[in-house]
């Protein structure tokens, strides 16, 4: 985006300065619950990005006057630790910081299904340990399985990632050099089950049909991210059900309703509304 | 032409496409024209008619008549604000907390119930517009003395009482311990010795991680007999 597009950063053969295709992502890990205290986290590890994000709530909101009558109120905090880029970060939050926070949170609200907790507060929570571009995405990424992860309810989960310019040719997830060096940045945020665009920001200069190459990418790559997030969910619970394979069907072929029998003088609970 | 799409009890994510055409749907689930989507991660259940989405993890949120462990937060002259483990604090009106008439000038409310004491109540009402407000005069309900509570998911108490409370009855026996669970994820675990709660903790502690899993009942036995045979050994 700073950079005036004079630096070489895609070689003869087409590959990129870090050796990946112009459409390749970064290799992307994603762990599930790796906090205790939080209602719901992840771990998210995108090339060089480490980012952690946790979830806490529903909840009340403090101060009570900031609360919204018919829905809960998303506040996301993303914050990079002082260590986490090569010069030292301050640790006061940046005009930059609070800006992400802020898109990073109308993005989540337009997935959460705010209105189930009126007058409450979902606090998101993303700590970047290490920087190296697209972290605003990764965040995004962490903290929409760490919502799922909480029992949010949620419309569709979201996932994130960039495309830009590198040498007048659109490049997939860019890391930080060609965030740099390069000459456009297009961050995207995309719900794959819903098709829905939540965050769309573009930097730098695009033609428009450098911008529709960069969408499809982008888009492309937020299926593919997805898929990642979407196994990441489920693992957490196959893994236990392998653990404990050898017993099948021996009893409780469904969850039991709630009945609470053993207290005097209380009744079954009533079946879930229809 | 109703056709589902995903296999029972197979766990589901937010946005996964559950079924198309006509049902009842309960948690879990959102309709969008003819569609069924998951809005949870958890297992999906098909009853027929009727589909819903049980969910592993998640805040307690109140409904009428769920019993509930709370603990004192703040004693007012007439009143006291419990937390439930909910999103909201709820509040339990004097009136409600004994059998005889509250008078606020004679009777101290510090002396029924004081902050930190754990209690027993039932959610009187709830519907999201107000706080849930509580209320401790029926039989059964009230202070819980000694013995100790602990959390869970309260997703998963339905496991942890079974089916027609044949895990909780069984844990109770093997342990011989008293326990009380409240729908909010809280459960009280009292014994008369307290390697016998530690027992009936672990066991829990087990019934949550596995809560998905099925011949659950036999594995907590199993697991409970053979330690019990340690024991006397």
């Amino acid at each position: 985006m700073a950079g005036d597009g004079t630096v070489q950063l895609i070689d003869e053969k087409g590959k990129r300065v870090d050796g990946r295709d112009l459409d390749e992502l970064r290799p992307l890990s994603i762990k599930i619950g790796v906090l205790k205290n939080a209602d719901g986290s992840a771990e998210i590890r995108m090339g060089k990005n480490i980012i952690v994000a946790a979830v806490y709530g529903p909840r009340e909101l403090h101060p009570k006057h900031r609360a919204l009558p018919d829905r809960a109120l998303i506040q996301c905090f993303y914050r990079m630790a002082t260590f986490s880029v090569n010069d030292r970060k301050s640790p006061a939050p940046s005009r930059r910081e609070k800006e992400i926070s802020m898109i990073l949170a109308d993005s989540l609200s337009s997935v959460v299904l705010t209105e189930k907790y009126p007058r409450t507060a979902i606090d998101v929570y993303m700590q970047v340990l290490q920087a190296d571009g697209g972290t605003r995405c990764a965040s995004l990424i962490a903290a929409s399985v760490a919502l799922a992860d909480a029992g949010v309810p949620m419309r569709g989960i979201v996932s994130s990632v960039a495309a830009g310019l590198i040498n007048d040719k659109v490049a997939l997830d860019l890391y930080d050099l060609e965030d740099q060096k390069g000459s456009g940045d297009m961050p995207l945020a995309y719900a794959p089950t819903l098709d829905e665009i939540s965050l769309l920001q573009l930097d730098g200069i695009f033609t428009i049909d450098q911008f529709e190459e960069s969408l499809d990418l982008a888009v492309k790559g937020a299926k593919e991210i997805f898929e990642i997030q979407k196994n990441a969910l489920k693992q957490k619970y196959t893994d236990i059900r392998a653990d404990v394979k050898e017993v099948p069907k021996a009893e409780a072929k469904e969850v039991p309703k709630a009945e609470a029998k053993e207290v005097p003088k209380a009744e079954a609970k009533e079946e879930p509304k229809a | 032409m109703s056709v589902i799409k995903v296999k029972n009890h197979e766990i589901v994510i937010p946005g996964d496409l559950l079924a198309e055409g006509n049902f009842k749907y309960g948690e879990g689930v959102i309709r969008k024209g003819n569609v069924y989507y998951s809005t949870l991660v958890g297992l999906f259940q098909d009853k027929g008619e009727f589909i819903q989405v049980k969910s592993l993890k998640g805040k307690y949120v109140p409904r009428p008549g769920d019993l509930v462990i709370g603990k004192i937060v703040e004693v007012g002259l007439t009143n006291w604000i419990v937390d439930v483990g909910a999103p909201y604090s709820a509040v339990l009106l004097a009136n409600n907390a004994t059998d005889k008439r509250f008078d606020p000038v004679k009777d101290d409310t510090r002396k029924i119930f004081d902050i930190g004491d754990i209690v027993l109540t039932k959610i009187a009402s709830f519907d999201r517009t107000r706080d849930p407000s509580l209320l401790t005069n029926e039989r059964g309900l009230g202070k819980l003395r000694g013995g100790r509570v602990i959390e869970i998911e309260a997703a998963h108490i339905p496991r942890v009482i079974g089916k027609k409370g044949t895990m909780i009855n069984m844990v109770k026996r093997l342990t011989r311990t008293q326990i009380i669970t409240g729908q909010n994820g809280r459960i009280w675990i009292h014994g008369k010795k307290p390697e016998d709660e530690i027992k009936a903790i672990e066991s829990i502690t087990k019934i949550e991680l596995e809560a998905h899993t099925q011949g659950l009942t036999d594995r907590i036995r199993e697991m409970l007999s053979n330690g019990q045979t340690e024991n006397e050994k």
